[in-house]
């Protein structure tokens, strides 16, 4: 089994680690980039694969070559090797875009790599930044293949040569269905998947994997490949900003939450302020 | 579907000393063996004083079976042991490494979570040659039957797995040797409750206030009126950059004396001498508890059934040779015993005559006469009627007995070093309290150092702990909510007091039709899953489901 993993580098959005200017606006050179965090399922989805039936795990990226650090993030969650589609005339792809350069990304691994095409695709949910789920079902209908998304839990039938899967219907966490697609085929793992190991045979090599994972993030380099466009043979015109049809008309800042009360700081130190804080408080604790 | 279950040849449950051992025999035999172990980690479960002994008369030692052990999973090594007899402030000391030393190849101070989580990478990497391994985080919750025969085991988390061998090292609330019917949680005269706290203290304070250098270490017992009346003893042992401090009682004397197990804790913790040395260094980093099985009463002479054979604290093999607690060699010796007795009867093509090969080899090596000792049983005949504890005690408190302690001076440190008397000592009040007590107030010098500090509350100690809740699936369940039946678990847990809402198990006063009645009711969050509360109260008591519940740093 030879599986594909989509992969893209989002800002930082946790607590302490993401920076917006005075206007609201996202500053990207103070936001560490990081791999987006609903991918995480998918590595998990193509782990639990290659776990439970063999073969090896590809993550690839389309982004600067800053994503480097992405793609070691993904290398963690035990991949084999790493794509990086990189070129200038990719930047400021939208969805589109990306998944016409993904999906030619993926068409190269198949004919670069000897297992051929690869059996199984599998996004994330949405991007973090982004938020527009659209890339990975687009980069499948480049691809021609069938799709399920919303993907709970997934059985791989090679015999059969089919996979099973639970999926959120319309992304409703309460109405689950049980869908079969034959491969070669694309999964879109929803947030609530949960790969499933119940032989400790499965568990066994889940832990072996991990062993040779951790030594393989550390050379995660020799692992890398990158690709230009025109290593990919893209044409510059559906790549990149001009192979982008959408148009942002505009960026509004998220608004501040309204606030109806000033805050005074007062320091425990500060006899008169404390006083002060006694004197207000006075009337909510009903006493005098 | 039953076709489709996995097969592994040997299954050993539990990563303790037990089940390592067994692990590694049988991997050195060939034998394609999965360990499961239940914690995050292996040692994340576990308790102990604790020190190793490789004993000279035992068939395996741990460093035997793992050749690094000593350098990588120990801590100082006992050079020197001593016994307090404690009345008040006044404190007479023995010297007992002589005992200590008896049959003694070496013996090191151990933390548990360092300990075996060493041992089970060693043992994965030998288990994984057979073609099995280890696992953490799967909670075994009892034996897979075939037509009425042990046939392997179901866990909480895998589908059920056959196997040739079962070996229960799942200690001491084996739910695996309960499931087989070998050993039952009903008697608290069966058992001791352990509770401890670590206290890092930096290694230069070690080595100056203990007078040892960085390759030594010492052991120090505490017996006498510090704990009230409750059967038992403290200890205090040093590990490279903390100290292990605790106390083993007897349960059924907790239950008796309503006792508290942290305040008898806390009376070691403040008592003059402790606070010498922990002076400006009490930083207590963890609170532990579990029960132990007193050996002499519990040990499973014919521990097997089937294709299951039970080793270690599971067994009940926890041998408490007078001051001196033996459990982890043990635990060692039985379960190397009971991998190679597989091997053995698997060469003969007799797999299924394992369980008896193994109760022969526990009778063989010497190990059962040292578990159950045969003088014991005599002793305890004699000695454990209440008419004798009390005309000892009478004795011994009376100025005739006082003189005889006075006379009999070093003398008792050699009594007291004698390892034949020491296996069969009675479980009285009068060799763990009256006689200590006697012998301090008689002969003892006044110690009087203070506490510059307060020993932590339980809710601290609760608080500092690391838990993975396993929310809305309580691991026990009270049966039965009567004070009569669960009330003891109020004082005996050593997470709950009375008068205390933050513990495990409290009174309530419910008030139906106009009376009002005392009622126990149960949260198993703080809980520490010691195991008490399965014998004292009447609960369906069951380990949580893999890496669910409390997980110990140190052990
Ligand atoms: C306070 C105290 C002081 C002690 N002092 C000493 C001392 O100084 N020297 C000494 O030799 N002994 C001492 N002992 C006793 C000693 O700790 C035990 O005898 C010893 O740990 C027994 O080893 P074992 O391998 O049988 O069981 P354990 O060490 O208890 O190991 C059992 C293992 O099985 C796992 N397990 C349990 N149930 C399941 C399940 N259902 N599924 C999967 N895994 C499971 C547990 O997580 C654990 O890892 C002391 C004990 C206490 C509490
Ligand atoms: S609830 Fe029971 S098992 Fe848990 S700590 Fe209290 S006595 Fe021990």
């Amino acid at each position: 089994m030879h599986s594909v993993v989509l992969t893209k580098g989002v800002p930082d959005f946790r607590e302490g680690q993401v920076s917006f200017d005075e206007d609201g606006h996202l500053e990207r050179g103070a936001t560490p980039t990081v791999m987006n965090p609903n991918d995480e399922y998918a590595l998990q989805a193509a782990l639990q694969t290659k776990v439970k039936q063999g073969g090896t795990v590809s993550v690839m990226s389309m982004g600067p070559p800053g994503y480097e650090s992405v793609l070691e993030e993904a290398m963690s969650v035990y991949a084999d090797d790493l794509y990086l589609l990189s070129d200038r005339e990719m930047a400021a792809a939208d969805t589109w875009s990306t998944s016409i350069t993904l999906s030619a990304g993926i068409e190269q691994i198949a004919e670069a790599d000897q297992s051929g095409e690869p059996d199984l695709i599998f996004a994330g949910f949405k991007t973090a930044d982004g938020e527009t789920g659209q890339t990975g079902p687009q980069t499948c209908w480049c691809l021609d293949r069938p799709i399920v998304t919303h993907v709970i839990a997934l059985d791989v039938d090679e015999d059969e040569e089919k996979i099973r899967a639970k999926r959120l219907v319309e992304g409703d966490v309460d109405e689950i269905e049980t869908v079969e697609a034959p491969l070669p085929a694309f999964v879109v793992t929803d947030p609530e998947f949960d790969p499933s190991y119940r032989r400790a045979e499965h568990r066994l090599r889940h832990k072996q994997l991990k062993a040779e994972t951790e030594e393989r993030v550390e050379e995660y380099e020799d692992h890398l490949t990158s690709w230009s466009a025109e290593e990919l043979d893209l044409d510059p015109d559906f790549i990149g900003l001009d192979g982008s049809p959408t148009i942002v008309s505009g960026v509004d800042p998220i608004p501040k939450a309204p606030s109806e009360r000033e805050a005074t700081m007062v320091t425990p130190g500060d006899e008169d302020g404390m006083e002060q804080v006694l004197d207000e408080m006075r009337p909510l604790a009903g006493g005098d | 579907m039953t076709d489709e279950y996995e097969h592994y040849e040997a299954v050993v449950v539990g990563a303790g000393p037990g089940g390592a051992a067994a692990a590694a025999v049988l991997a050195r035999n060939d034998v394609e063996t999965l360990v499961l172990e239940r914690g995050v980690e292996a040692g994340s479960k576990n308790v102990t004083g604790g020190l190793i002994y490789a004993e000279e008369s035992a068939p395996y030692t741990v460093d035997g079976l793992f050749p690094e052990f000593r350098s990588e999973a120990t801590e100082r090594p006992v050079t020197d042991y001593y016994l307090h007899n404690v009345a008040g402030e006044k404190v007479k000391t023995f010297d007992i490494t002589d005992l200590h030393e008896h049959d003694t190849e070496w013996s090191d101070a151990v933390l548990r979570r360092k300990m075996d989580s060493w041992m089970a990478d060693r043992v994965h990497e030998m288990a994984n040659e057979t073609g099995g391994g280890l696992l953490t985080d799967v909670r075994v919750n009892g034996l897979l039957r075939e037509g009425g025969e042990i046939a392997g085991v179901t866990c909480d988390e895998l589908d059920p797995i056959r196997a040739d061998l079962v070996i229960a090292a799942d200690g001491v609330n084996s739910e695996l040797a309960r499931d087989a019917g070998l050993m039952d949680w009903e008697d608290p005269e069966e058992w001791f409750q352990g509770v401890k706290a670590v206290v890092d203290v930096p290694p230069e304070v070690i080595d100056e206030r203990f007078g040892v250098g960085d390759e030594e270490g010492e052991a120090h017992l505490f017996s006498g009126d510090l704990f009230e009346d409750v059967r038992g003893g403290g200890f205090v042992y040093t590990n490279e950059d903390s100290l292990s401090i605790g106390s083993v009682f007897h349960l059924d004397s907790i239950v008796e004396q309503e006792a508290e197990p942290h305040q008898l804790l806390d009376n070691l913790l403040t008592h003059p001498l402790m606070a010498d040395w922990l002076e400006g260094h009490y930083d207590e980093v963890e609170y532990s508890a579990k029960l132990v099985p007193d050996s002499k009463k519990a040990a499973h002479p014919a521990p097997h059934q089937g294709r299951l054979l039970v080793v270690g604290d599971a067994a009940g093999q926890m041998q408490a040779q007078g001051p001196i607690i033996k459990g982890m060699n043990h635990a060692v010796s039985a379960g190397a015993l009971a991998g190679e007795a597989f091997a053995e009867a698997k060469l003969r093509g007799d797999p299924d005559k394992a369980g008896e090969l193994y109760e022969q080899k526990l009778r063989n090596e010497g190990i059962m006469g040292k578990l159950r000792p045969k003088g014991y049983q005599v002793a305890r005949a004699l000695g454990e009627h209440d008419a004798v504890t009390e005309m000892a005690d009478s004795l011994l408190t009376s100025s005739v007995g006082r003189l005889g302690v006075k006379v009999a001076g070093g003398l008792l440190e050699d009594l007291y070093s004698s390892p034949h008397l020491s296996q069969i000592v009675p479980d009285t009040q009068t060799p763990y309290v009256t006689l200590p007590t006697v012998i301090a107030e008689e002969l003892g010098d006044r110690v009087t150092g203070e506490a510059d500090y307060e020993p932590k509350d339980l809710v601290t100690r609760i608080g500092d702990l690391t838990y993975d809740t396993d929310v809305g699936n309580p691991h026990i369940e009270l049966r039965d909510n009567s004070v009569e039946a669960s009330g003891a678990a109020v004082y005996a847990c050593p997470v709950s007091a009375e008068g205390f809402g933050g513990g495990c198990y409290r009174e309530e006063t419910v008030k139906t039709n106009g009376s009002e009645e005392k009622r126990i009711s149960l949260d198993t969050q703080p809980c520490v899953e010691c195991g008490t509360c399965a014998v004292v109260a009447d609960t369906d008591w069951e380990h949580p489901r893999g890496g669910k519940g409390v997980e110990y740093k140190e052990g």
